[in-house]
């Protein structure tokens, strides 16, 4: 568990079609930790995480793995007993003039970045909405408080947010509970793309949601993106739709990222046993039916993390070595992705082994080999 | 209008007897200036003891109003339900005692089912003395329970307090909640959709299990239909407060034949099928997706007339607005609701006497 920035080789080339300029947000070493009168639960622990210009990023877990401490906390949006231990999160958007990093910009600055460059849809539609101001009053709010414009102008915008997410013009004077739940979410993400941000962090948007009004607003949220060229952290537990949706995806767990590779990579190529687990957890709608494993046990407790690999309790291939593994993403060798990294170095073949451990020999297989009676 | 529904054989049905009955069922609700909303409408359909019949549909569909009919806590506007064949009379306490120590509910949230103030013993204690009747060794029975739900060690989970368990953990306290009154139908309303990914296929096994084990009918109510397609014997579609489509989970997952169930169908996440789905390569192609976009409607209309699909459907015509179609067979196990089968699945209905309806074939 020592340091390990400098030989860890990161993600720095961006591996995705989407991408190819320099990462808009650059989060590095970022720790977070809740202080509690237990001692501190470490809830990120050490990440790093590139975000390309128009690049989808798919930051898949279970609940209390960390991934929304992780945004929030690049965000500057938590608060106490949340602290940020270590890392920078350095933007580098269209409009600044020189990347900044937003854990050390001043409360001024900070206001200026935030929904002007970085915007978040949060998770509750229901919640995240005022009940007693009406959406045109919702989103004027928001366009005054960061964009300099006249009102006509601003109520021209908020109109005309409405038709970007496709809902009739004459909602605007609806309130929130006229609203049905798919609705809530579209006038979420038109709040959010009211200034044009950079970035769009997307927590969770569509778990409340039927499947299909989720594929009718994750539609829209990719064509928007196209037509607007902001990249997107999308947040969710769902990897089914993460593979379908995002470019590249992180699996986080217990605070740490686990795997990072392009969607494509993880669906067929998922080199961690956690990411095999999770995959394997889905009843598939279409092909053969296949036994389905899901992932026995639960998430260890963060107050005391177990020495070494924080997935070892659950893992099928667990060996005594994992105790004692350095938790830092390796480049799996075998990959045509070359910013396919992985924190568990045993389980395919071709990838860095430690001396102290021996490969797993019935780890070696494609996905499918995973599976195991479920019953 | 479902003359034909009688016809069809539930695909649970050789699971085993047949344990309740839903025949007809309807529920209105009165939402204010003499308007009614038809949660529930005409709806038929048979639980069989070890089988498990999935009721799938979009939130809004009338679901959750139709196991809560089932489960006695709402009042039927019209039909009737049969339990081992005798038609369900409530008009008692004792009455609805009697009829929940067979009859037992799921719910959905394990945050909110369980009473924080309350250790799991108490949870659990309270049914068995209320259904186990004198005699009963409360403690035994008690530890029988949480060990079959594999909550172990038991004495140690007995002395919890539901905020001291994982969301998982409570689940399985209120499935041995449920079964502590052992029940012989239990209705579960999305009894892992509020839980991780990671650990709802092991309740799934567990409810498999437990269904095995004491041969219980259960109703999984849920509008993930791939879940269905695992763990259920039958599948029930429904749209409006209708039944738009039954049959054998396997074959509705495979070979939707309403235009609802396509959607629903095709709006499941794919991974395995990544090159035609709608989010990647073929963007530009989600327009074509039927009644996609539309979700508005889904809503029951208060004033009813036609098809409840037919505002979202890509084949509905003139008739569709005026006459709402009945289920029709298309097998001996398989029904749906649609005039246009012969369009909309014409693989389906090629088998079909007067080829699905309509004219030609």
């Amino acid at each position: 568990m020592s340091a390990h920035p400098d030989q860890a080789p990161l993600p720095v080339e961006p591996s995705s079609p989407a991408a190819g300029q320099d990462p808009v947000l650059q989060i590095r070493d970022l720790s977070v930790v809740y202080r509690t009168p237990g001692g501190d639960v470490r809830a990120v622990d050490r990440v790093n995480l590139d975000l390309a210009a128009g690049e989808v990023i798919g930051l898949a877990g279970e609940s209390g793995s960390g991934k929304s401490t992780l945004v929030y906390g690049a965000c500057r949006l938590l608060r106490a007993p949340a602290l940020i231990t270590s890392g920078s999160v350095v933007y580098t958007g269209r409009r600044v003039t020189k990347p900044a990093d937003v854990l050390r910009l001043s409360p001024d600055e900070l206001q200026h970045l935030r929904w002007r460059e970085i915007a978040i849809v949060f998770q509750s539609a229901m919640n995240a909405l005022n009940p007693v101001l009406n959406v045109r009053d919702q989103l004027l709010d928001v366009i005054h408080a960061h964009l300099r414009m006249p009102r006509d102008q601003a109520r021209e915008r908020a109109a005309s947010l409405l038709d970007l997410v496709g809902i009739p013009r004459a909602r605007l004077r609806s309130y929130p509970h006229e609203l049905s739940g798919g609705m809530r979410q579209r006038v979420m993400i038109a709040m959010a793309l009211a200034t044009e941000p950079e970035v769009v962090i997307m927590d969770e948007p569509t778990t409340a949601l039927d499947v299909v009004v989720q594929r009718d607003i994750l539609a829209q949220i990719v064509e928007l993106k196209e037509q607007l060229g902001f990249s997107i952290l999308f947040i969710t537990h769902d990897l089914s739709l993460l593979l379908e949706l995002a470019d590249r995806i992180a699996v986080m767990y217990a605070g740490q990222l686990l795997e990072i590779a392009t969607a494509e990579e993880i669906h067929h190529e998922a080199s961690h046993p956690y990411t095999k687990g999770l995959l394997n957890s889905f009843p598939s709608l279409r092909g053969p039916r296949r036994e389905l494993a899901g992932i026995p046990g639960s998430p260890p407790d963060l107050h005391s993390p177990p020495p070494g690999c924080p997935f070892l309790p659950r893992c099928r291939y667990g060996t005594a070595a994992c105790e004692r593994v350095d938790m830092q993403l390796l480049p799996v060798a075998t990959s045509k992705d070359p910013g396919h990294v992985t924190a568990c170095p045993f389980v395919l073949p071709g990838t860095p082994v430690p001396p102290e451990a021996e490969p797993q020999p019935e780890a070696t297989g494609e996905p499918e080999a995973t599976g195991e009676p479920g019953t | 209008m479902s003359e034909q529904a009688p016809t069809l054989t539930s695909a649970a049905a050789a699971r085993g007897p047949l344990a309740m009955e839903a025949v007809s069922v309807s529920k209105d609700f009165k939402i204010g200036h003499g308007q009614t909303v038809q949660a529930v409408r005409d709806v038929s359909f048979s639980l069989y003891r070890g089988a498990v019949v999935a009721l799938v549909g979009e939130s809004g569909s009338g679901k959750s109003t139709a196991a809560r009919l089932l489960a006695g806590q709402e009042r039927l506007t019209s039909g009737q339900i049969k339990l081992d064949g005798t038609p369900v009379e409530v008009t008692s306490r004792g009455d609805f005692r009697r009829y929940k120590s067979q009859v037992q509910y799921v719910f959905q949230d394990p945050f909110a089912s369980l009473n924080p103030v309350h250790t799991v013993r108490y949870h659990l204690e309270r049914p068995v003395k209320l259904h186990g009747g004198k005699g009963a060794d409360v403690d035994a029975e008690v530890v029988a329970l949480i060990e079959q739900v594999r909550l172990t060690p038991a004495r140690q989970f007995l002395a919890k307090y539901p905020h001291e368990l994982s969301g998982g953990q409570r689940q399985r306290v209120s499935f041995a909640r449920a079964l502590a009154a052992r029940p012989s139908v239990l209705l579960a309303d999305e009894p892992v959709s509020m839980l991780d990914v990671s650990i709802r296929l092991e309740m799934l096994s567990l409810l498999d299990d437990l269904r095995q084990r004491f041969s219980l009918a259960m109703l999984y109510i849920t509008h993930d239909i791939a879940s269905a397609r695992y763990f259920a014997d039958e599948v029930l579609v429904m749209y409006a407060g209708e039944i738009v489509e039954r049959g054998p989970a396997e074959e509705i997952t495979q070979q939707p034949a309403h235009p609802y169930t396509q959607l629903l169908v095709a709006s499941a996440p794919d991974p395995d099928n990544l090159g035609s789905s709608v989010l990647r390569g073929g963007r530009k192609a989600n327009g074509k997706r039927p009644g996609a976009g539309a979700a508005a409607h889904s809503q029951q209309s208060v004033t009813t007339a036609g098809c409840p699909f037919h505002p979202r459907c890509p084949f509905a015509d003139d008739r569709c607005q005026r006459e709402d179609p009945a289920l029709l067979p298309i097998t001996a196990t398989r029904g749906a609701a649609c005039w246009h089968l012969d369009v909309a699945a014409p693989e389906l209905a090629s088998g079909l006497p007067g080829g699905g309806r309509t004219t030609t074939n």
